[in-house]
């Protein structure tokens, strides 16, 4: 069976600036990838290429090996297998919890609105906000946002869910919350990558650690061989700063 | 003594206002209503695909409104109404047939659409780039995304200046009275001037300012109400910060 996830050679330029200098990976199906690595070493822009919001410069992206530069592949279609939760959480301010969710089933997935509602309540009730349903993202804590946001990409049945430092914005007595929903789909056996400073987390839920650094990809390896027998001085050096 | 009554005779004849009161009210109010909310509607809705138009990245996409917005926002509106209101019919080109007030639409619709598109193009540009990201990332296409998350958020932030540029609208519709507009079709100052040149007495042109200012008044208090209410942040308003709308500052696309 094809991995959920390849990347190829992946390479991305911003003007003479080179972020991803050569990325290869594959993310099986059901597998937890956690991604480490400093500040601006190319974490978030490869989860972006892998959702399609950024355009290779070289190399490939396959998504349950659908090229999408291939002829006749819709990228939006192509995009809906893949979800993905920001930082900054991105709720539609606009809406209720409830309409966040709907909205995306009803245009994207075209869903009724019975149908929908279901499903944005169900998932709601998920991350444990089925009495949050009515409330504007505004009147939401931070981590509550964030599980709204992590059931509005769980509603829309990915193969694949990226997360990008989801808990970075939190203050740090929410964080537990959201890290307890994303341990629970990584039990569940959805096929996620995750970039977290969270070592606990990466140690606990990942099946691999990726570490990152200017472009490439350093080291990789399950967490426990990859936290106790570092084998580059980089990650060691990262590990001690973060640890 | 005698200066003083010549004032209040000239500006505020209660006969002449009585016998102008009624024209004012059912023909004057109710065609400039029509005609600079038909205009509203019609720049708002070409506005918008301009707007869109103009935050394309791609050049061929952005000329085309550029040019729009320059040409329309550097022309005396008068100069824009008489060309298309008098000019086109008198070329031959009469898509309403005689139905003056259409072609008096369509010339105030054609000057809202280029102030609008800045308007707007402002209020969508403030919209954080990571709710595109968001939408995009379930699957919504560009035109869906814009149209269901970025779309209603910018025009929220900018209903100040809309609603602004609603009352300059409305006064702008003054400048109608060089297309002749006949008898049922008229606004408000074309029915005042008429009495004025007929009698030589200003008291309807006095009553009919006093009906502007019954439109505008009640809009600019609800834009400085707006302002208020989204500086201060409350939910349902504006959401997250707006844009820095006083109303007498720097308007982004606004005027006056
Ligand atoms: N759209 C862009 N245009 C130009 N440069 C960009 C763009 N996006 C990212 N970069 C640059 O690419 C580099 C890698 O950025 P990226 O966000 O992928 O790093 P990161 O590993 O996620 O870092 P962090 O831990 O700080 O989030 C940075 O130097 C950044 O400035
Ligand atoms: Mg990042």
């Amino acid at each position: 069976m094809a991995p959920r996830v390849a990347l190829r050679g992946l390479r991305k330029s911003f003007g003479n600036l080179e972020v991803l200098r050569g990325i290869d990976l594959e993310v099986a199906e059901g597998e937890v990838i956690c991604v480490l690595g400093p500040s601006g070493s190319g974490k978030s822009t490869m989860l972006r290429c892998i959702n399609f919001l950024e355009e290779p410069t070289a190399g490939s992206v396959e998504i349950d090996g659908i090229d999408p530069s291939a002829k006749g592949v819709n990228i939006d279609r192509l995009r809906q297998r893949v979800g993905m939760v920001f930082q900054q959480f991105n709720l539609f301010p606009h809406k209720t919890a409830l309409a966040n969710i709907t909205l995306p089933l009803r245009r994207v997935k075209k869903l009724s609105r019975r149908e929908a509602v279901e499903v944005a309540q169900a998932r709601l009730a998920d991350v444990g906000l089925a009495n949050k349903a009515n409330a504007r993202p505004i009147q939401l804590s931070g981590g509550q946002q964030q599980r709204v946001a992590i059931a509005r990409a769980l509603a829309l049945e990915p193969d694949v869910l990226l997360f990008d430092e989801v808990t970075s914005a939190l203050d740090p007595e929410l964080v537990k919350d959201v890290l307890d929903v994303m341990k629970r789909l990584a039990s569940g056996g959805m096929t996620m990558v995750v970039v977290t400073h969270e070592m606990g987390f990466a140690r606990e839920a990942a099946d691999r650690v990726v570490f990152m650094d200017e472009g490439v990809i350093v080291e990789e390896a399950p967490p426990r061989e990859l936290f106790e027998r570092p084998r580059s001085q980089r990650l060691r050096d990262f590990l001690d700063q973060v640890l | 003594m005698e200066r003083f009554a010549r004032l209040a005779d000239t500006f505020f004849d209660l006969e002449v206002m009585r016998r102008a009161f009624a024209d004012l009210l059912t023909e004057g109010l109710v065609n400039t209503i029509y005609i600079s909310a038909s205009a509203m509607l019609f720049g708002l809705a070409g506005g918008l695909v301009f707007a869109l138009m103009a935050i394309s990245r791609r050049w061929w996409i952005r000329l085309p409104a550029r040019a729009y917005v320059d040409l329309f926002r550097g022309l005396p509106a008068i100069l824009v109404i008489l060309l298309v209101g008098l000019g086109l019919p008198t070329a031959g080109i009469r898509p309403f047939g005689r139905y003056t007030p259409a072609y008096a639409i369509l010339a105030l619709s054609i000057i809202a659409a280029a102030y609008i598109t800045e308007i707007l193009r402002a209020g969508i540009q403030s919209v954080e780039k990571g709710q595109m990201e968001a939408a995009r990332s379930l699957g919504m296409t560009y035109l869906q995304a814009m149209w269901l998350v970025i779309v209603p958020q910018g025009v929220r932030r900018v209903l100040p200046p809309l609603t602004n540029e609603f009352i300059i609208l409305t006064k702008d519709s003054s400048l109608l009275f060089v297309l002749g507009l006949s008898l049922g079709e008229r606004e408000l100052y074309r029915i005042g001037q008429q009495v004025a040149s007929r009698t030589g007495n200003y008291s309807a042109v006095m009553l009919a300012g006093l009906f502007y200012l019954l439109i505008t008044i009640p809009l600019t208090r609800l834009v400085n109400y707006m302002d208020t209410r989204m500086r201060e942040g409350k939910p349902g308003a504006g959401e997250e910060e707006p844009l820095e709308l006083d109303p007498s500052a720097s308007v982004p696309g606004g005027r006056r």
